[in-house]
């Protein structure tokens, strides 16, 4: 395997723009300005919201204020009369159509319009359909429902106690609220290291319920034609295609009957992954009344009911030599899945790739298990840019390592440095099964203390100390597992883990893209053209990128875990490498030779040893379409189609170094510094690049410091507005210094590796250690997250006190 | 009820329900759907638009009053083909990924500059404070506001595709 490496700039500098200093750049990758932002900055984006059907109808949604009761009655009288009400729809109405249950995502079943009991508040009760969105709130208003209370389950710890209230008596046969075992590594191996070890150090970490948060909540238009049977679904989803099989196989429709259309979309960050229940009450909205219906939630409602993330507690163990070699980890989780198990992840994973926790590092064995049950709380679970749960795991072995080099009494740093994998071990299958695809650790974390002057800060902080100031240094490195497939080891209810592009170059040599996966803000319309243009030789602005359709594109699983850019982005390499052949043979056939006689160079092919004699790509288009004679076997076109099922997962890694100040007097933590170098491969747009990784930055410390959905023990959601759950604005974050290294993935066409949630993923330990570290003093080895004033104060009081 | 405005240099008149919040108004009455709406509770700021030349936070005003004021969506921030220089920053630096929060944050950018042709950095952030975006982590729109800054109304236009492929 080849490893390249490339040095960033200085801190601050940027990344120089080629366009600026090399009038001749290469057509393709680089720094490019995107092709959404035009409609954007003028505000001719096209959101859900934004889209009005000739007659269409407004939806809204009653919700329980209670987290568990049981349903005694509901009469909708009044507000079926309430002027400008078209239809009033509840559980019982959709127990008649066989909808009120829908299965979810994991295997479960979840309500739709609840008809038993509710088990989460917030969960849906009723769906009124008005002429416009305000008189269905006034209806909302109208409808009496009268609920027997009974005691919610809220505490995690507490769910599988003997006697606790049974949550899914819906299940036939079930008497407690156990959902899964699931253990990945090997326990006898794990134990036998651990009991041989000096050094044995163990933590209990709670990574708590947060929510993604999309700046636009989710959203649908269901516009169903009785005449013909067809059903147009505009959605907030990441996942298109997905979602119309899920809706042929719920709700009876024929797959060819059904649309999935996903517009511009505000964020999506996982939260747009699940179909909710509004969106199938929209459908039956639309059909029972006879007109397209839009629903769209409130703030409260994206909260309060939509897919959470996180909400892990978990207790780790790390055991090394006393020279400070790591030998293995160790964990069990408690997992909770809200009232209904409706995570996205790969089936057979039903914590994820959790296991991914022995982290960026060398291990003799390692072993985790992790017990999945349901609360009284929201459903959802894999969500806001996590990767299938690789962000706890990142969490968990990065604090664990940090409180290993403080028990050892050496620098972090150099704990990391002494037991990285080598670049030589690579591809390295760890000890819970993953073969990681390629790394060079080093160089990433040793670029990160250049920048961040890893010794200055050091020396700061001892002088800090020696007059009582706490400010805190927070390292962390992580590898990430992103790009799923393959598709025999993965799929989601049956469906493999693969996407699909279908390219199509025109006789004047521009070309269509078509893609199975959405963006939500990353600027597909601008990668994918770039990856194409990359490798035909055109120019990014001559392709078109066609995305968010199911009746326009492929088939595929969509956008969520990183996945777009390894799975789709092979994808149409692939079938622009289709091309590339098929534009050979047309070009040998026109200049009247073997098509093995031609050399490629960027988007020509001529003679080999005469380059004066040759084809571009609009030649040879036009040729495909025109009237030379082809040979044998090619048709008249240059068009190609790939579903590209990846060989494996890709790795992305980084190092990233946060530097915080904290007030003693009042516990709030200050994020001075970030520095952030990551490793995601070739890189297509670095602009883009650096814009994910600032974004999940911003999240990561948000994670680390504030953001929390908390319960009371009635089960009440302590986080259900802006006002409650608190997301960092300008003034919370700092101003992100980059770097980057770039190890290519040897089993991807381009050797991207895909770069959305890495630091979302990395981020967290890095703020979360540096918080610790700031408190050294004190003797504290763990805050949990959110870091609040109040909690850094508590713990600097000796009270520490977990989130939940 | 009815409420005369201008909205983007233009007046209109229109009959409304008195509760009619502004960034309803606009959206669906007007069909200006370039301004955003984003919570229940005044934080996050995708809906603002300029009255009298104020960032003010369309989904806490209603309608009605804003009668007899002048409104400023993000419709109304190009001159025909030219685009206002923070629209051409937001571009140049990535000021954006999703484009959701954006019209708020360069119509607050705009009115920044209005008062502040030459902010800095604290300025900058402090000024979106009231916004939120959930994608690009604020640096980059602080450098786009920087941008635009730098590159006033009136100085030549850069071209829409500054960096082209
Ligand atoms: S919509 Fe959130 S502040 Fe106006
Ligand atoms: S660009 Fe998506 S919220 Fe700001």
């Amino acid at each position: 395997m080849t490893t390249v490496q490339e040095r960033s700039a200085l801190p601050q500098e940027r990344e120089p723009n080629p366009a600026l200093t090399a009038p001749d750049r290469p057509i393709g990758f680089g720094r490019v300005q995107r092709k959404e932002d035009p409609r954007f900055v003028r505000g001719r984006g096209r959101y859900l919201d934004d889209i009005v059907l000739p007659g269409m109808l407004h939806g809204a949604v009653l919700r329980s204020p209670l987290a568990h009761a049981r349903l005694v009655s509901i009469d909708t009288t009044e507000a079926a009369a309430h002027p400008g009400v078209h239809a009033v729809i509840t559980g019982a109405d959709l127990e008649r159509l066989n909808l009120a249950w829908a299965p979810t995502l994991s295997n479960d079943v979840q309500a739709v319009l609840a008809t038993d009991k509710v088990r989460f508040q917030g969960q849906e009760v009723a769906f009124v359909v008005a002429e416009d969105r305000y008189t269905a709130r006034d209806a909302l208003e109208l409808i009496d429902v009268e609920y027997e209370e009974l005691p919610p389950v809220v505490d995690v710890r507490r769910a599988l106690d003997p006697g606790a209230p049974v949550i899914r008596d819906d299940l036939e046969g079930r008497t407690d609220n156990h959902v899964f075992d699931w253990e990945a590594g090997d326990a006898a191996e794990t134990d036998a290291v651990f009991a041989s070890a000096d050094v044995v150090v163990s933590q209990e970490m709670v990574y708590p319920r947060v929510h993604p948060a999309p700046m636009e909540t989710c959203g649908a238009i269901a516009d169903y034609d009785a005449v013909d049977g067809r059903l147009t679904l505009y959605e907030t989803t990441q996942a298109p295609h997905a979602h119309r099989t899920l809706f042929a196989m719920v709700a009876g429709i024929p797959e060819h009957k059904i649309r999935v259309v996903s517009p511009d979309i505000g964020g999506g960050f996982g939260n747009k992954v699940g179909i909710y229940p509004g969106y199938v009450c929209a459908v039956v909205g639309s059909i029972v009344t006879g007109r397209p219906v839009k629903w769209v939630e409130d703030r409260s409602e994206n909260l309060m009911s939509t897919a959470f993330a996180r909400d892990y507690v978990m207790r780790g163990e790390i055991a090394a030599t006393r020279e400070g070699r790591i030998l293995a980890v160790r964990t069990t989780v408690l997992a909770d899945h809200g009232a209904f198990n409706a995570t996205t992840q790969p089936t057979k994973y039903p914590a994820g790739f959790f296991s991914i926790f022995t982290g960026s590092y060398d291990l003799q064995a390692a072993h985790c298990s992790v017990t999945g049950v349901y609360t009284n709380k929201a459903p959802g679970g894999v969500s806001y840019a996590c990767s299938f749960r690789v962000t706890e795991a990142v969490y968990l072995v990065e604090r664990m390592v940090d409180l290993l080099a403080d028990e050892l009494d050496v620098d972090p740093v150099e704990l990391r440095l002494a037991n990285f994998i080598r670049p030589e071990q690579f591809p390295y299958r760890n000890k819970t099964g993953w073969e990681y695809d390629s790394g060079d650790y080093e160089p990433a974390l040793r670029m990160a203390m250049e920048l961040v002057d890893y010794a200055g800060m050091r020396r700061e902080q001892a002088e800090k100390r020696a007059c009582g100031e706490l400010m805190g240094i927070g390292v962390s490195f992580f590898t990430e597992t992103v790009g799923a497939g393959p598709r025999k080891h993965m799929d989601i209810v049956g469906l493999g883990m693969a996407d699909g592009a279908e390219v199509r170059v025109h006789p004047t040599g521009k070309a269509v893209v078509r893609l199975s996966v959405q963006t939500q803000g990353q600027g597909h319309e601008t990668t994918f053209a770039q990856i194409l243009a990359e490798e035909l030789g055109i120019p990014p602005e001559d392709v078109d990128v066609v995305h968010g359709d199911t009746d326009q594109t492929p088939f595929g699983l969509g956008t969520y875990g990183s996945r777009s850019t390894p799975v789709s982005g092979g994808a149409v390499a692939l079938a622009a490498r289709k091309v590339k052949d098929k534009a050979r043979a047309i070009a040998a056939a026109v200049l009247e030779t073997r098509p093995e006689d031609l050399e490629w160079e960027k988007g020509r092919w001529h003679v080999a040893g005469d380059p004066s004699i040759g084809k571009t790509m609009t030649e040879i288009a036009l040729a495909a379409h025109g009237t030379v004679e082809l040979p044998e076997g090619i048709d008249g076109n240059l068009d190609a189609e790939v579903t590209y099922d990846p060989p494996n997962l890709t790795f992305p890694f980084g190092a990233y170094i946060c530097v915080v100040d904290v007030d003693r007097g009042t516990g709030k933590v200050h994020v001075r510094r970030f520095v952030a170098v990551d490793d995601c491969g070739t890189r297509i747009n670095p602009m883009i690049v650096e814009g994910q990784i600032h974004g999940g930055l911003a999240d990561g410390v948000g994670m680390a410091l504030m953001e929390f959905i908390g319960f009371d023990e009635q089960g009440n959601c302590l986080g259900g507005s802006f006002m409650d759950y608190l997301i960092p604005t300008a003034m919370e974050v700092p101003d992100w210094q980059t770097g980057y290294t770039v190890t290519p993935s040897p089993h991807h066409p381009i050797g991207a590796k895909g770069i959305g949630e890495s630091a979302t993923v990395g981020s967290p330990p890095a703020v979360v250690n540096a918080v610790v570290d700031a408190l050294a003093p004190f003797g504290i080895r763990h805050v949990d997250m959110p870091c609040t004033p109040a909690r850094v104060w508590e713990a600097v009081q000796g009270r520490p006190t977990p989130p939940i | 009820m009815q409420v005369t405005m201008t909205v983007n240099g233009t007046e209109v008149t229109r009959d409304v329900e008195p509760r009619l919040l502004l960034v309803h108004f606009l959206r669906e009455t007007l069909g200006l759907t370039g301004t955003h709406w984003g919570c229940d509770t005044s934080n996050c700021g995708t809906c603002v638009v300029l009255v009298d030349g104020q960032p003010v936070k369309s989904c806490t005003t209603l309608a009605v009053m804003t009668d007899g004021h002048e409104v400023r969506t993000v419709e109304g921030l190009a001159d025909g083909a030219t685009l206002d220089p923070v629209q051409q920053g937001f571009m140049a630096e990535h000021g954006l990924q999703c484009g959701f929060c954006t019209p708020g944050m360069l119509l607050t950018a705009r009115a920044l500059l209005d008062r502040d042709p030459d902010p800095d950095e604290a300025t900058i952030r402090e000024a979106i404070s009231g916004q939120i975006c959930r994608c690009t982590g604020y640096a980059t729109i602080v450098r786009s506001v920087r941008w635009a800054a730098e590159h006033p109304v009136g100085a030549p236009e850069q071209p829409a595709e500054e960096v082209p492929a």
